[in-house]
């Protein structure tokens, strides 16, 4: 491999990105995009469900357990009804996705049992919003009853301690706030910079071929080595100022707590971007055309990052055979590494075989694309 | 001074069963200009393309600078220049980045490298268009600037795809001008063309048509010797009438208008009497018969409908 080919294909590649403003622009404004849409987008979390409430004791009771759920950063209580029908019409429109109806024997129950109910009717056909809204009504509802059931002991045993029932007290650790965001972001960051990463490099041969420059190439006495280092080192540049864009978006703009170290990141990105880059410049040398061989690189790196790589989905939830699958996603690694690395602080030493597992796709995936150019126009 | 540059054995290329070069073989002298002349689709770029090592012969051997082209395909594209039959530099990039690229890409040593490329830029004639994009330049430019490239590491052997193809006739005479500068300075040059007047000015020109190599030789020993006869022209008064009698004559090889006159072409037991006579019985009045030097294009159209009768028969 000679220093001086290798160089004036990079400058050569570096030229034409900067004289295609449109793909350059498109390269370094994909982080800002794609992170606004899946750091937004994207949430599992529940909060401000819009409800609607039906108070039908109206007493200073039951108000103060309306305001409880006012309160609660999970709902927002939008409109008050006095009529099932009203509910009902309410949940059908979907402008409520949860009604509460108070009895109206609700105080005088709670003055006797300690314990009440009140009815919840749910719109179904969000499952997931359905079944946490569910959860976190019942959460309400119970620290209500705790507070009336410890007043109430308070009020007829001054002296007495408080009503001895255990409860299980659990701690979340590394995203203390079970904020989904803070899953979800790191594992965003692996997807863009698969998507972008490939999608640079799946142009960079086709455009030659259309724009048949490919012919006095071959007739060089470059090597396809040489030609694959010199096209790649531009990208990775660009792929490595677009993961900083990344990461910073994650860690300044949407708070995820970042705890490892930067030269972690910096390594694990390296060696990812080394696998998008190659995939894209494979892609690009078995499809001529660059329309053709960007729409192959944006299946290949799209749908398994976002489906198996466990950003999105829970991998040990997966069925048995699917969770093999995953370790022959490379993106699979680097969602792992990132996770770990922002929310737990791990380093280098308890990344080992995430790393490694990167290391040998770069690796593989470098040998083929390095031995996949033929120079002859067959 | 005479070492062999290039030798082709039997040349073969076959795309399916579509044979494009058939069995191709000549030698080319070191210091020559070799044209390629014939029909587009002939096979001539695709003879040139497996001389280069970018396609692969489906049979035969090429040797290029004593180097055969499949064992070392890298060897010899450090010795030659090529220049494709479609524009192939980079349009987005401006003529001395251009220059750069291909300077680097050839390792041409540092030393040498502003004079190499103030070279090719003077005789590209855009001095003080270095930075100028090169879509942006006129066709006759762009060739000789791609010449420019292909000559940057001062390689013995240059490859020219039609390189004057859609070229004004100015710059095409500039073009030709530098061709044979350059093989005066010992390079071995094979081009290629489908201009007549071009054939003219190679050392030796082979004659393509249909993938064989139909006919090869100096520009003047194929005029004098490929047609077979001596040429005539014949001026009469009524030229249909006058091409019917003399394709019917026995030993009239071949008959074509030209202009306001016939080309004829006889075997050499005829004579000009004869023809006059033939002409005079079916009632054309002759106005002279004189015979005249074949230019390549005679020589050209004949040897190529000849190769096609064969082919067809």
């Amino acid at each position: 491999m000679k220093l001086r080919r290798v160089r004036a294909v990079a400058r050569k590649e570096l030229l034409q990105i900067v004289r295609d403003p449109r793909s350059l622009v498109m390269a370094l404004l994909m982080p800002f995009l794609q992170m606004a849409l899946l750091g937004y987008g994207m949430s599992l979390d529940v909060k401000h469900l819009p409800i609607c409430v039906f108070d039908r004791e109206g007493s200073q009771t039951s108000q103060a357990l309306l305001k409880r759920f006012q309160a609660s950063i999970y709902f927002e209580i939008v409109a008050v009804f006095a009529s099932y029908d009203a509910v009902k019409d309410a949940i059908d429109r979907g402008t409520c996705k949860m009604a509460i109806i108070v009895p109206n024997d609700f105080s005088q129950h709670l003055a006797d049992s300690h314990a009440t109910s009140v009815q919840a009717i749910l719109d179904g056909t969000d499952e997931n919003t359905a079944t946490l809204a569910a959860g976190y009504a019942q959460a309400v509802l119970s620290g209500f009853q705790t507070d009336v059931a410890f007043r109430w002991n308070a009020l007829h045993a001054p002296t007495a301690r408080e009503p001895g029932h255990l409860a299980v007290q659990s701690r979340v650790w590394f995203n203390e706030d079970l904020e989904s965001r803070n899953f979800i972001i790191p594992g965003a960051v692996a997807l863009i910079m698969a998507l972008i990463g490939a999608q640079l490099t799946s142009l960079t041969i086709a455009r030659e071929w259309e724009r048949g420059t490919m012919e006095l190439l071959v007739s060089t006495p470059v090597t396809p080595m040489e030609l694959m280092v010199g096209k790649l080192m531009p990208y990775f540049i660009i792929g490595l100022v677009d993961a900083g864009l990344c990461l910073a978006i994650a860690a300044l703009w949407f708070d995820v707590p970042f705890r490892g170290a930067t030269s972690t990141l910096f390594v694990a990105t390296s060696l990812f971007l080394l696998v998008v880059l190659g995939i894209g410049y494979l892609i690009s040398v078995g499809i001529k055309s660059q329309i053709g061989a960007s729409q192959i690189a944006l299946l290949v790196t799209m749908l398994p990052t976002t489906i198996l790589s466990g950003m999105s989905f829970p991998i040990d939830q997966m069925p048995a055979a699917i969770q093999g699958l995953t370790y022959a996603i490379f993106a699979r690694y680097y969602v792992t590494i990132l996770k770990a690395v922002f929310l737990k602080g791990a380093g280098v030493a308890e990344l080992a075989i995430p790393l490694a597992a990167l290391g040998v796709w770069a690796c593989v995936i470098a040998a083929l694309a390095a031995r996949a150019f033929r120079k002859t126009i067959d | 001074m005479n070492a062999t540059a290039i030798v082709a054995e039997s040349l073969t290329k076959r795309f399916g069963t579509f044979t494009a070069v058939d069995a191709v073989s000549f030698t080319i002298t070191a210091g020559e200009v070799m044209g390629f002349i014939g029909p587009n689709g002939a096979g001539k770029s695709t003879t040139i393309r497996m001389l280069c090592g970018l396609l692969r012969p489906s049979a035969g051997r090429a040797v290029v600078a004593g180097i055969d082209v499949a064992c070392d395909p890298e060897g010899v594209r450090q010795r030659i220049g090529y220049m494709s039959q479609k524009f192939s530099l980079y349009g987005d990039l401006t003529v001395g980045e251009n220059l750069r690229f291909f300077a680097g890409i050839y390792r041409v040593p540092t030393n040498v490298r502003a004079e190499r490329i103030a070279f090719a830029v003077d005789m590209a004639g855009l001095k003080g268009r270095e930075h100028a994009l090169v879509q942006t330049l006129a066709g006759g430019w762009k060739q000789r600037l791609a010449l420019g490239c292909a000559i940057l590491h001062r390689p013995p052997i240059l490859f020219l795809d039609e390189p004057t193809s859609g070229v004004d006739p100015d710059s095409r005479r500039r073009f030709w001008d530098l061709i044979h500068a350059m093989a005066e300075d010992g390079v071995t040059v094979l081009v290629s063309t489908h201009y007549m007047d071009e054939a003219e000015y190679c050392n030796r020109i082979a004659l393509i048509d249909a993938g064989r190599l139909v006919a090869l030789g100096r520009p003047g020993e194929l005029k004098a010797t490929a047609l077979g006869g001596p040429l005539l022209l014949v001026e009469c008064d009524q030229l249909g009438p006058a091409i019917d009698a003399l394709s019917r004559l026995p030993g009239v090889l071949d008959t074509a208008p030209f202009g306001n006159a016939v080309h004829v072409l006889i075997d050499h037991a005829r004579t000009e009497g004869d023809l006059a006579m033939a002409l005079r019985r079916a009632g054309v009045r002759v106005r002279r018969i004189v015979p005249i030097a074949p230019s390549l294009e005679d020589v050209f159209v004949r040897l190529v409908g000849r190769n096609r009768k064969q082919t067809a028969a």
